[in-house]
């Protein structure tokens, strides 16, 4: 039993090596960095920080980015819940087809999509607004809630919904205060992978955006531009992005393994 | 059973009109593009099927497409066997059950730019801790801006550091669905490890492994952002993926025609063997 411990062990460790270096280069200097290979930094510094603390147009990509994202999370699964109910309780015209119609878009290469996405938002007059993003984020990540609430609502009891129209609620009374709380886990897992694909994505997001909702990933561009590569402004940046992440994965931590199998367990 | 009732349309309406709005309408722009030809200024002329044609046959496309298998075939091969030997060392219950999930899950929430510019930061020749570590320490000569084996196996690695929990966690969630009574019947029985998990674990992971293998395959396939961050397709065109050459030439030299007509063929190539690991899945499915 020990010895089999060791596997989790030494892959938790090889994940968090690339991390342990990209925190580390945050706390150096850039001429520390550029002047040596050191496994710890000599000379800790918060400048880096600082810089990004101060400087709105870097503050702002992060504001930007979780303005978009949480937007972007509300929408799809309101959205997504009425569906998935469908999907997991009725059968209608073209069922079938249409939820793997949905599950495509998920397969779609964001690439293939870039310019016409360009061209439709400017046309809308949206380009460079939260409602651009977080809209078109919907492509991905409507599919996907759909999919884990349909797998959650799946595992709930028919005889839930009979009893309650029995007893006489009505269908909006039931949804809300009888079915709503009985998934509870499976929207709050459906909500964090909401987030999780509209915070990594970057493409799409990048496109649709020029200043005022351009997110914090799109301004990391900057350190490579400028001055030479200024590597301890990319670390910090970089180590600023994985916060938000880790925050909303410990709230759903309990539910984790059963979302990722799309609860079809 | 569930009820043929087709109310059901209403509820699914809203959701219908959002990803129709965002998948139709630029999939038409995609496919007015593929069968026209400009020479700017908005005046496009037929062109029928000549550039899907052109794409079929010519080799820049070929070379892309077999690096994208070679590349989807990879990561397939090392980390759906890696996830599942981790998801079966994993402890079942405890305090570290939450650690272990929560930080197996990190990488998958770090935006995929920062992924690519962590690995280049990382393996730097001289001053990244693993290209340090190659090149003084064990004295490999290791730099993947020089040596297109070296850009593969970096961009292999980072796959794999990214996504095989994502394997893991699917595992997992199969595995602690099995109820111990099984265990301790098959304890009754004599079995040995190997028929543990050859009759009782496999069975009870093939669903969530469909389901893996599935989403796997679809997000490497389409994968852009980190390999172009660390190489940018180079050295050379060694890493040039699909997405990448698709960007290249729709972007960069900005031939629309040819780009959305490879644009189509790829969405074509990535939709039949998700259909048909869908199709898989399904049929396997009890409910």
């Amino acid at each position: 039993m020990r010895k089999r411990s060791l596997i989790p062990l030494i892959y938790i460790l090889f994940l968090m090596l690339p991390i342990y270096w990209l925190v580390a280069m945050s706390f150096k200097s850039t001429q520390e960095i550029l002047g040596g290979f050191s496994l710890f930094p000599q000379t800790w510094t918060l400048a880096s920080y600082r810089t990004i603390f101060t400087d709105p147009t870097w503050y702002w990509g992060y504001l930007n980015s979780i303005a978009y994202v949480s937007l972007n999370t509300v929408i799809s699964v309101t959205v997504a819940l009425p569906a998935a109910y469908a999907f997991s309780r009725y059968r209608f015209l073209g069922d079938k087809q249409l939820f793997f119609w949905l599950l495509t878009n998920r397969m779609a290469p964001a690439a293939v999509f870039a310019l016409p996405f360009f061209q439709l938002y400017q046309a809308m007059g949206i380009f460079d607004t939260y409602l651009a993003v977080a809209l078109a984020h919907c492509l991905f990540n409507i599919p996907l809630a759909v999919w884990i609430l349909e797998g959650f609502m799946g595992g709930v009891p028919k005889e839930l919904d009979e009893t309650a129209f029995v007893d006489g609620y009505s269908f909006p009374r039931f949804f809300v205060t009888v079915f709503l709380p009985t998934i509870k886990a499976g929207v709050g897992v459906a909500a964090f992978f909401c987030f999780m694909f509209s915070w990594v994505e970057l493409l799409l997001a990048k496109t649709l955006t020029a200043v005022y909702a351009k997110p914090i990933a799109a301004t990391m561009t900057r350190t490579a531009s400028s001055a030479g590569y200024e590597l301890g402004l990319l670390a910090a940046a970089g180590t600023l992005t994985i916060i938000p992440g880790a925050i909303v994965i410990w709230f759903v931590r309990n539910y984790i393994a059963k979302g990722f199998a799309l609860g079809r367990v | 059973m569930r009820k043929v009732n087709h109310r059901g349309w209403f509820f699914v309406l809203p959701v219908l009109i959002l990803v129709a709005f965002n998948a139709l309408v630029p999939m038409m722009t995609v496919v007015n593009y593929s069968v026209q030809e400009t020479f700017g200024d908005n005046v496009f002329f037929w062109q029928g099927l000549d550039w899907f044609q052109q794409i079929l046959r010519s080799d820049r496309f070929h070379a892309a497409l077999g690096r994208q298998f070679l590349f989807t075939g990879m990561i397939l091969a090392i980390e759906v066997p890696l996830g599942v030997i981790i998801a079966l060392a994993m402890p079942r219950q405890g305090f570290w059950v939450p650690v272990c999930l929560v930080t197996m899950a990190l990488p998958m929430l770090i935006p995929w730019n920062v992924v690519g510019a962590m690995w280049n930061i990382f393996t730097l020749p001289d001053i990244g801790l693993l290209g340090y570590f190659l090149n003084h320490t064990l004295g490999i000569n290791y730099d993947m801006t020089q040596d297109p084996v070296a850009a593969w196996a970096t961009i292999i690695v980072m796959d794999v550091w990214h996504w095989t929990s994502l394997v893991v966690l699917l595992c997992y969630a199969g595995l602690v669905s099995i109820p111990d009574a099984y265990y301790q019947a098959a304890k009754i029985d004599g079995a040995s490890n190997w028929s543990v998990f050859r009759y009782i674990q496999l069975p009870k992971m093939k669903q969530v492994l469909t389901i893996a293998v599935l989403l796997r395959f679809m997000d490497s396939f389409n994968i852009y952002t980190e390999p172009f961050v660390l190489t940018g397709g180079g050295p050379g065109n060694s890493t040039t993926l699909l997405s990448i050459d698709l960007v290249k030439i729709a972007l960069g030299q900005f031939d629309l025609g040819p780009a959305a007509a490879m644009s189509l063929i790829y969405f074509a190539i990535t939709l039949l063997v998700s259909w048909l690991f869908y199709t898989l899945m399904t049929r396997n499915d009890i409910r």
